[in-house]
């Protein structure tokens, strides 16, 4: 571990703060004495251990969404230095001082920097993200699938549901109700398993109505800043070729 | 009849198993989480999910699977349960694969399998490296299915606080808090199950999740819920030292292959790849010729221990060993571990790839739990208890790759019996009950909330994480278990002197905290207390004062109870039941 003298620099944080969902957001800003290893969370737990502005003023600890703190559960998500990302993998050395932490800016804000990301999972519903088994009774093994099927579904069934390609898309806002890359994703998850394909049509249709594929501008911000880099635009590009034999077969069925 | 209402607490694999049955079977979920259910700590589990498929032509089978089992686990477990476990594995696995999780594969596209600690058989089926997470999703999915049918209701941010037992003794419902509103609420059901997951934050920094904080086992326990087996915690041999916690570095990275050694010579300063093969100590591998460095976790993390605080080996000098895959190919590597070796990179900034990781112990799992008996039923009438939170199947040390299993299968039992046990219920509670539990709680708050005390709840939680680091984890001497004790009481009393950085009444995180920390120091005492009670070595729980397993003494349960009068564990022993496989010498020396 590097412990020359520049690295044991105290950290400045910028925090941008809201006590309600309707609060005014405020700034606070916190220096913390610096330790090898440190990542944006032990800088917030240091803060709740000792929750002090640079000031000198007492406040409150920072509320923030966290819990595996390895990138797998996808909480932590935040606008760091202005980039949408995980908390728990920003190492402090890696990061341009100050550094800012701002919740997501097109999520309703919680507290401070929780966020409410339901709007994914209600999405989840919408395209019935999910095997339609049967039961749970012993019907024997899945289907038989080749390793090949298995390298493309695993990538996209990594999705932690962190909402970063949500918050980084131009498209993602209020007035196209845009579905974002997650969800298209999952659909391709769900539309390559032998046994999830039979909603396949209902999948598509659902990608069809407002905001769905169709709203996705291309942008390629998603996969940027995706943390599990999943392969969001090529699953935008194959659900949008299934969207288009969808309806060009609904044409000529109508 | 009226649909039965089953309460689940907690989102990981053992609720959300349970919730799928009950939906299954016609009955209405309330399920309750702290974190939405998809970011429970089930999607850290990394390595594997264990059951006797035999797809390898090994000859492997349930009662294979029982007995490495128990084996693993010093026989300490009553072993019915184990074996319900094991046979349940298969249809669990072939019914996980229906489901859609993207398990690797063969080239004849079956289920592939690889080998995991304390077996020879290669008995674990697996999704990459994240396969808690796969694991996860697939039922999390399932859920999310009933949940748009109706069928399962979630209540996200939402935090257990207490059961609500009706004067006949019998388990009615729970008072939980809205996390963002602060609100207390009652909730009736005709039975509880609870699948609170960990508790690995009683020691501070641990691999658990936040929210692994054994808080709602710890509440039932103060309401008379029997807890069994406390003082068994497992120590994981292999997790990446962190500042904000410790991450675990798979068992799957040394079932595929990876060997863990130190530098022949202290203090050796070159950079571990240059060092030669000549030059390596290989320690498992000398010492346990058989299973290598797949030994159990108990039995590897005190090797580690041992090689780095009596013979001074530590790489660098520092409490660290090497756990190396460099000698593997690249493809393989990325098709089998790709998400653990990358969780190495980002946090570490090493590629494994290239350089062997380092590593040390840390705590992981515990075996113990609430009491529970075949059925998932505690010794509270109408409450349940499933996966790491309920003590049965693991014994004295959990082989990895088991705790999946037992998770899913502990729902999968917990579920229908709960419905079945719904059926003669009483739906008629009044309603004084529920009122005065929650007045209760009300109190607990408001007491907390207007505390003028000077106690900080983050130093406490820190002084309470260092010392049963220290003294109650991987050696055990009495002196320091009474010396912890003595000091969790400190705790306590300090506790009720907690003064809030925050008072405000919306999403207040530190006033959830404190309210936890409590929790933590009383389950910290029925893990101290009974390891002190424990006088022997047996699986995890090793004390150099008593080197031996003691099975005329100590072939038993512990069962620690609440004294409320006293506000102190008691401590009770109850018998195992070895019925089918009789006790003997465990040892990883050569083949069981």
């Amino acid at each position: 571990m590097d412990t020359n003298m520049a690295d044991k620099k105290p950290i400045i944080i910028k925090v941008r703060r809201q006590d309600t969902p309707q609060g005014k957001p405020y700034w606070e800003e916190f220096e913390l004495p610096w330790r090898a290893g440190m990542n944006v969370i032990s800088c917030m737990m240091d803060i709740a251990a000792n929750p002090v502005t640079r000031s000198g003023k007492a406040t409150t600890p920072i509320v923030y969404d966290s819990n595996c703190l390895e990138e797998i559960c996808g909480s932590c998500a935040m606008l760091i230095n202005g980039k949408a990302r995980m908390a728990c993998s920003a190492l402090i050395d890696n990061l341009k001082q100050p550094i800012t932490l701002e919740p997501f800016s097109k999520f309703p804000v919680i507290r401070d920097l929780a966020v409410d990301r339901s709007v994914l999972f209600e999405n989840l519903k919408t395209v019935k993200a999910w095997i339609p088994v049967d039961g749970t009774y012993d019907l024997g093994p899945g289907p038989r699938q080749l390793p090949q099927e298995q390298e493309i579904n695993y990538p996209l069934s990594n999705c932690i549901s962190c909402c970063c390609c949500m918050e980084s898309c131009p498209q993602f806002n209020e007035s196209t109700g845009f579905v974002g890359a997650a969800t298209i994703a999952q659909v391709r998850l769900f539309n390559n398993h032998p046994t999830g394909k039979v909603l396949q049509n209902e999948r598509l249709a659902a990608l069809m109505s407002d905001g769905g594929i169709q709203e996705c501008g291309y942008a390629q911000n998603c996969v940027e800043v995706c943390p599990k880099n999943l392969p969001l635009t090529d699953s935008i590009s194959n659900i949008g070729r299934q969207v288009i034999k969808k309806a060009v077969l609904d044409f000529f069925r109508a | 009849m009226a649909t039965p209402r089953i309460i689940i607490v907690g989102g990981g694999l053992a609720g959300l198993s349970a919730a799928i049955k009950v939906a299954e079977m016609g009955g209405q979920v309330d399920l309750f989480s702290i974190v939405p259910v998809k970011r429970s700590h089930s999607v850290c589990a990394q390595g594997g999910i264990n059951s006797a498929k035999n797809l390898k032509g090994e000859g492997d089978s349930v009662w294979q699977h029982f007995d490495d089992s128990v084996y693993g686990g010093d026989f300490l477990a009553d072993q019915p349960p184990v074996k319900m476990m094991c046979e349940m594995g298969p249809g669990v696995i072939d019914l996980l694969d229906r489901m859609g999780v993207p398990f690797n594969r063969t080239p004849e596209g079956l289920l592939d399998f690889r080998r995991f600690g304390g077996t020879l058989y290669n008995r674990t089926a697996f999704a990459g490296a994240t396969t808690g997470q796969q694991l996860l999703y697939a039922l999390d999915e399932q859920v999310r299915r009933y949940e748009s049918e109706g069928k399962v209701k979630k209540y996200e941010a939402w935090e257990f606080l207490s059961a609500v037992i009706d004067p006949q003794g019998v388990c009615c419902g729970i008072c939980a808090m809205d996390l963002h509103t602060m609100e207390v609420q009652t909730f009736p059901a005709q039975a509880v199950i609870l699948a609170t997951g960990g508790i690995g934050a009683i020691f501070g920094k641990s691999t658990n999740s936040v929210v692994c904080t054994g808080s709602a086992q710890s509440a039932v326990y103060q309401q008379g819920a029997w807890y069994g087996n406390g003082e068994f915690i497992q120590v994981h041999p292999t997790c990446i030292p962190g500042e904000d916690k410790l991450r675990l570095m798979s068992e799957s990275a040394r079932g595929e292959g990876g060997r863990v050694w130190v530098p022949k010579t202290p203090g050796d300063k070159r950079p571990g790849r240059s060092i030669p093969e000549s030059d390596r100590w290989y320690f498992l591998e000398e010492w346990y010729p058989k299973y290598g460095n797949l030994v159990p976790r108990d039995i590897a993390t005190r090797a580690i221990h041992k090689v780095v605080y009596e013979n001074h080996l530590g790489v660098d000098g520092s409490p660290m060993v090497y756990l190396d895959l460099t000698h593997i190919d690249r493809a393989t590597l990325d098709r089998k571990l790709g998400g653990i070796l990358e969780i190495y990179e980002k946090f570490v900034g090493d590629d494994p790839h290239e350089v062997p990781m380092k590593i040390f112990p840390g705590v992981h799992y515990t075996m113990g739990g609430l009491w529970v008996d075949a059925q998932q039923r505690t010794n509270i009438k109408g409450m349940y208890a499933a996966g790491e939170c309920d003590f049965s199947i693991h014994g004295a040390n959990r082989l990895g790759a088991n705790s999946l299993l037992s998770c899913i299968t502990g729902g999968f039992i917990a579920g229908p019996d709960a419905m079945q046990y719904s059926k003669s219920a009483n739906g008629d509670v009044p309603s004084s009950v529920f009122e005065s539990e929650k007045k209760r709680q009300g109190e607990l708050n408001a007491r907390l909330m207007n505390n003028q005390g000077t106690e900080n709840p983050f130093h406490l939680w820190r002084e309470l994480g260092d010392i049963m680091s220290k003294n109650v984890t991987v050696s055990r001497y009495n002196k320091n278990l009474q010396e912890t004790d003595a000091k969790l009481v400190e705790l306590l009393q300090r506790c009720r002197k907690v003064n809030l950085s925050d008072r405000s009444q919306w999403a207040n995180t530190s006033f959830a905290f404190a309210r936890q920390l409590y929790n933590m120091l009383q389950l910290a005492r029925v893990i101290t207390l009974g390891a002190l009670l424990r006088d022997e070595s047996r699986g995890a729980h090793y004390k150099p004062d008593y080197p031996n397993r003691d099975d005329a003494n100590f072939l038993k349960t512990t069962k620690a109870y609440y004294a409320p009068d006293a506000d102190e564990p008691r401590f009770d022993w109850l018998p195992v039941d070895t019925s089918l496989i009789k006790p003997r010498t465990r040892s990883y020396e050569a083949a069981k």
